[in-house]
């Protein structure tokens, strides 16, 4: 695609570091043109304009001009600033799960209008919906299927045969789900539970709205979870970052509740 | 790199290699560097030397506060003007600096060197976290105020703080957020703005 040298699109802030003295380097997710890099010159100034439009998970209207190696930020507008997710430490982590997951699946400079609106739609649930942690599974599971990596839930990778009601394993290497006889034997694969099998199924098919209407015990979250973080982990070959702080505000947070 | 010291004479090339490994100094201002170097009087440049070796040699972390000192305790922990019922924490050791430019402020620090900052994998415990807390346990301190930076880094760390010492029954604070000195309204984002409108206050005249 040409681009002409100055435009102006709507993005989602993914991440951000530091440059130089006053610089940062934002990787911007935009609907037309993929996820790409730009420089915010002078933002770590009290003084910056723009410093406070370009926070990272922000949605807004930026100007790019093209620069030598990289887009250099023209001016910028604030369109939505999820401010309920950066007023609440557990919505927070979860969201910069989400920016991180999406800024690791999406290439350059490619159109990706659809993991766009899918994040979009997935940061605006994270501010409010009860259940967090399965507003982020339905996010998973439809960002592989968008980036090509869905995975198998209806036949046994090895021998092919329909799948049995009854506990089965799932593979991460083979990109699946194998049956009690395949899969036993398989590099990293894991035992899956018939209702595993189940959730993950529903969040592979279901829309949203059908999805937050399930009420798993948290044993069942728990496996589903590891599934699809195992699989996450085995697509990216490397760790998801954020994943850590989410489980340990969990992890510290249960003697208090109870 | 490669191109540049093979014209220079071996011990030129080798200062001005170590001069690009600094921040911000491209190639051709480490060669100026290099080159105003070799010009100068032999004092001052063994001066220089010297205050650089000083620095590797004497400087440590206050072991109470974490703040970079050549004396242990630090000085602003030893200075019992000081108040000792706050501790302000800060992310950096130059943002006390910043903090004592304003002069309003007497309390004692805490340095937290960085802030979370989970999608780059940096947690709690990769932060002088621990050693506030035992301060905690330990000192009078009654109020502890959260200046870490007020941007996305900032504020997790704030909130994560907060969750930690609430329980302790301490009172914890949070610097003001709101619009600049010297900036206009027109161009102040929402957060800010709306940060700006709650924490508003009766106008003085």
């Amino acid at each position: 695609m040409t681009t002409p040298r100055l435009y102006k699109t709507e993005a989602i802030v993914l991440r951000q570091r530091k440059l130089g003295e006053a610089d940062r380097i934002l990787t911007l997710h935009t609907p037309a043109r993929g996820k790409l890099d730009a420089k915010a010159k002078g933002v770590r100034k009290t003084t910056s304009r723009m410093a406070g439009h370009l926070q990272p998970l922000n949605r807004c209207m930026v100007q790019l001009v093209q620069g030598r190696t990289m887009e250099v930020i023209a001016g910028c507008e604030t369109l939505e600033s999820f401010q309920p997710l950066r007023e609440d430490l557990d919505r927070l982590s979860r969201a910069l799960y989400a920016a991180e997951l999406a800024d690791r699946f999406l290439a350059e400079r490619v159109e990706s209008a659809a993991t766009y609106r899918l994040l979009l739609d997935t940061l605006r649930r994270l501010q409010s919906d009860a259940d967090t942690d399965l507003t982020l599974r339905h996010y998973e599971m439809k960002l592989l299927d968008q980036s090509g990596f869905r995975p198998e839930l209806d036949r046994c990778l090895g021998c092919e045969q329909p799948l049995q009601p009854q506990q089965n394993f799932f593979s991460p290497l083979a990109g699946g789900t194998c049956c009690p006889s395949c899969g036993a034997g398989a590099a990293g694969s894991r035992s899956l539970s018939a209702d595993g099998l189940k959730v993950l199924r529903l969040l592979q098919r279901m829309s949203y709205n059908q999805v937050r209407e399930l009420n798993m015990p948290p044993a069942l979250a728990q496996e589903v979870e590891r599934h699809q973080h195992s699989y996450i982990v085995c697509v990216l070959e490397r760790d998801v970052n954020a994943a850590a702080f989410v489980e340990r505000l969990r992890r510290e947070k249960l003697p208090l509740e109870i | 790199m490669n191109e540049l010291p093979t014209a220079a004479a071996a011990p030129v090339a080798r200062l001005i290699e170590e001069f690009h490994k600094l921040p911000g100094v491209g190639p051709k201002s480490a060669q100026r560097l290099a080159y105003h170097l070799l010009r100068m009087p032999a004092a001052e440049a063994r001066a220089l030397a010297e205050a650089i070796l000083e620095v590797k040699e004497r400087i440590t972390f206050c072991s109470t506060c974490q703040n970079v000192t050549d004396v242990n305790p630090c000085r602003i922990c030893a200075n019992d003007r000081r108040d000792r019922s706050m501790i302000c924490v800060v992310e950096e050791a130059l943002d006390i600096l910043a903090v004592e430019r304003s002069g309003s402020y007497q309390g004692l620090y805490h340095v937290l060197h960085g802030a979370i900052s989970p999608m780059d994998g940096i947690g709690p415990e990769d932060l002088k976290v621990e050693a506030l807390l035992a301060r905690l346990r330990s000192d009078e301190v009654t109020e502890v105020i959260l200046a870490t930076n007020p941007n996305l880094e900032g504020e997790a760390t704030a909130m994560y703080l907060t969750r930690l010492l609430q329980p302790l029954g301490l009172k914890v604070t949070r610097l003001a957020r709101g619009l600049p000195v010297g900036g206009d309204l027109e161009y102040a984002d929402d957060v800010t703005l709306s940060h700006a409108l709650k924490g508003r206050q009766e106008a003085q005249g």
